[in-house]
């Protein structure tokens, strides 16, 4: 098929994907969190708060959006904008899946395969800090400033320790590329351990990858490194000032970041769609046999006859049944080569999305003199050593 | 399509080059330097350099500006006072301006030999492998005195500091 057309309709289903996570994100963010500290979190809107991603959509739009006296208006204006399209555009070199063939048409599940991927990602990373440098400076408010300046500080020092952490699955990869690196992931040690690169050869790759975690949750300006926006000194940090349509799009652009940061994890050091043990020994059936039991369980507690909630009288045999119906489609040996690295490709970057709203609920936040000897006496120093370690395995075995 | 592409990121680059020099304010000036550095990124990338392209974006718009505007909003510099300019000083410097340019154009034109001017799609070697190689084996010594350029410059900066504080 034509390449325009087909770029076309992937990026429209990419699009539409992406931002329908971005927006549930917040939903299940706010639910694990409630979880966490054993509430039930948003639950009116839809059954079980469903649609409150929609609800909030709608309020934000339609809300005023304020503008503050003497605030630059052009940066001001920019500075969203700036953060929530580069925070969008480093999706766009992420591959989800390998080269598979739909109706016909053989394609690679990505946007555009880069041959320096990585390096895309991590220039258009550097550039995000503007939106929320400009965004608070802009502002014409001292807790903007503050926050603002806090974060070009911050994800200027933690892009060292991220980019050092990155490069030892490249040597190992010996490419630039996400695809070639997960195709140099595949593959079994003895049969059954999987050869991600946090289980490589000599020297697995953990401490890289805890390197990368924690630089990652400083550039996404998480807990426990989301000085900028510390509610208890800067009201809200960058974003104090702004309201509506401003505000969404930083949230979504924190979304964006946090999403793309996991997928790059998942990627490098986890195998991006490689199986966690050989499809030979039945790991694609673990999908199906994942959706079908939920489902059943649904169904099961459908059946019961202790049902609290009036909403889940509809919604726990609607969902069983979809969820059935998504374990089937696993079982179609047409769909089944695009939908089972997807499966494992999605999982681990769920696991991960998981560990940072995690984090957040269990973690405080570092002082900001703390965030930065941190990054300069600690991280930087051990992602140096890894680094060292790992290029010499890598001299002595070439 | 490259050529469009050539003549549509340096129209951006250009413009922005100006927008430096035009802007009272030192944000809007840092700012549009980073349009420059992002707009010249594109250009290596049509040339063939990928990998220069990325680290251009890395380095200079990603952390050396970020340094650059983190540096005048910490000083919260406001926007530039300029002396009244006066209709002679623009009739003076306008032609100047334009001749400098135009000598500049016309011996780069002269000088550059038609069978080493770089075509879109000519130069190959811009892939990260090639470029290692050639960092690591043909330009070593500058590479390495380079970077111990740098290292000077960081002590420096530091005693410098200490002094200070």
């Amino acid at each position: 098929m034509n390449f325009f057309v087909l770029s076309l309709i992937k990026t429209a289903l990419v699009a539409a994907v992406l931002l329908t996570t971005l927006a549930y994100l917040q939903w299940i963010e706010r639910k694990v969190l409630a979880h966490i500290q054993l509430r039930p979190g948003p639950y009116r809107v839809g059954p079980h708060g469903l649609l409150q991603p929609l609800a909030d959509v709608i309020k934000l739009v339609i809300k005023e959006g304020v503008i503050p006296a003497n605030a630059n208006l052009f940066f001001y204006l920019l500075a969203p904008i700036l953060a929530v399209s580069l925070a969008l555009t480093s999706i766009s070199v992420i591959p989800f899946g390998p080269q598979v063939e739909v109706f016909g048409i053989k394609t690679n599940m990505e946007l555009a395969g880069l041959d320096v991927g990585v390096l895309f990602v991590l220039a258009v990373s550097s550039l995000g800090v503007y939106g929320i440098a400009i965004g608070g400076w802009a502002s014409n408010s001292k807790y903007s400033l503050m926050g603002g300046l806090r974060s070009s500080a911050q994800m200027v020092s933690y892009e060292l320790p991220m980019a050092l952490a990155i490069v030892s699955p490249l040597l190992l990869a010996n490419s630039l590329s996400f695809r070639e690196i997960v195709d140099a992931q595949a593959g079994f040690w003895f049969g059954i351990i999987p050869k991600w690169n946090v289980f490589a050869g000599p020297f697995p790759q953990l401490l890289s990858f805890v390197i990368f975690l924690i630089a990652a949750f400083a550039e996404t300006n998480r807990i426990p490194f989301d000085l900028p926006e510390a509610e208890a000194e800067l009201v809200a940090g960058f974003h104090t000032e702004y309201s509506s349509m401003g505000f969404a799009s930083f949230f979504m652009a924190e979304y964006a970041n946090i999403l793309t940061v996991c997928c790059v994890a998942s990627l490098l050091f986890l195998g991006g769609w490689q199986p966690l043990w050989p499809s030979a020994s039945g790991s694609d059936f673990v999908p199906p046999a994942l959706f079908a039991g939920a489902g059943l369980m649904l169904l099961f507690h459908a059946a019961q006859a202790i049902r609290a909630r009036k909403w889940d009288r509809f919604s726990f045999p609607v969902f069983g049944v979809l969820f059935l119906a998504l374990a089937a489609l696993f079982l179609v040996p047409a769909l089944k080569p695009v939908l089972v690295p997807l499966f494992w490709f999605v999982a681990k970057v769920g696991i991960l999305v998981f560990v940072f709203i995690w984090v957040r609920g269990t973690l405080p936040r570092f002082r900001y003199d703390q965030l930065m000897r941190f990054a300069w006496t600690a991280l930087f120093p051990l992602a140096v050593l890894n680094l060292l370690i790992t290029g010499l395995i890598v001299a002595l075995a070439s | 399509m490259d050529a469009i592409l050539f003549l549509i990121f340096a129209a951006i680059a250009l413009g922005c080059a100006i927008n430096v020099v035009l802007q009272s304010h030192p944000i809007s000036s840092a700012l549009s330097l980073v349009g420059v550095m992002v707009a010249l990124a594109v250009l290596y990338l049509l040339l063939g350099g990928p990998f220069i392209a990325a680290v251009q974006v890395i380095v200079y718009a990603g952390a050396i500006m970020v340094l650059f505007t983190f540096t005048i909003m910490l000083l919260n510099t406001g926007a530039e006072s300029r002396p009244r300019r006066q209709a002679l000083h623009t009739a003076i410097a306008l032609p100047l301006v334009f001749s400098l340019a135009g000598l500049i154009s016309y011996l780069a034109a002269r000088q550059a030999d038609s069978s080493s001017v770089v075509t879109f799609g000519g130069f190959t070697r811009g892939d990260p492998h090639t470029f290692g190689i050639a960092l690591f084996t043909t330009y070593l010594l500058p590479f390495e005195v380079t970077s111990i350029l740098i290292l000077i410059a960081i002590v420096g900066a530091v005693v410098l500091a200490k002094k200070e504080i």
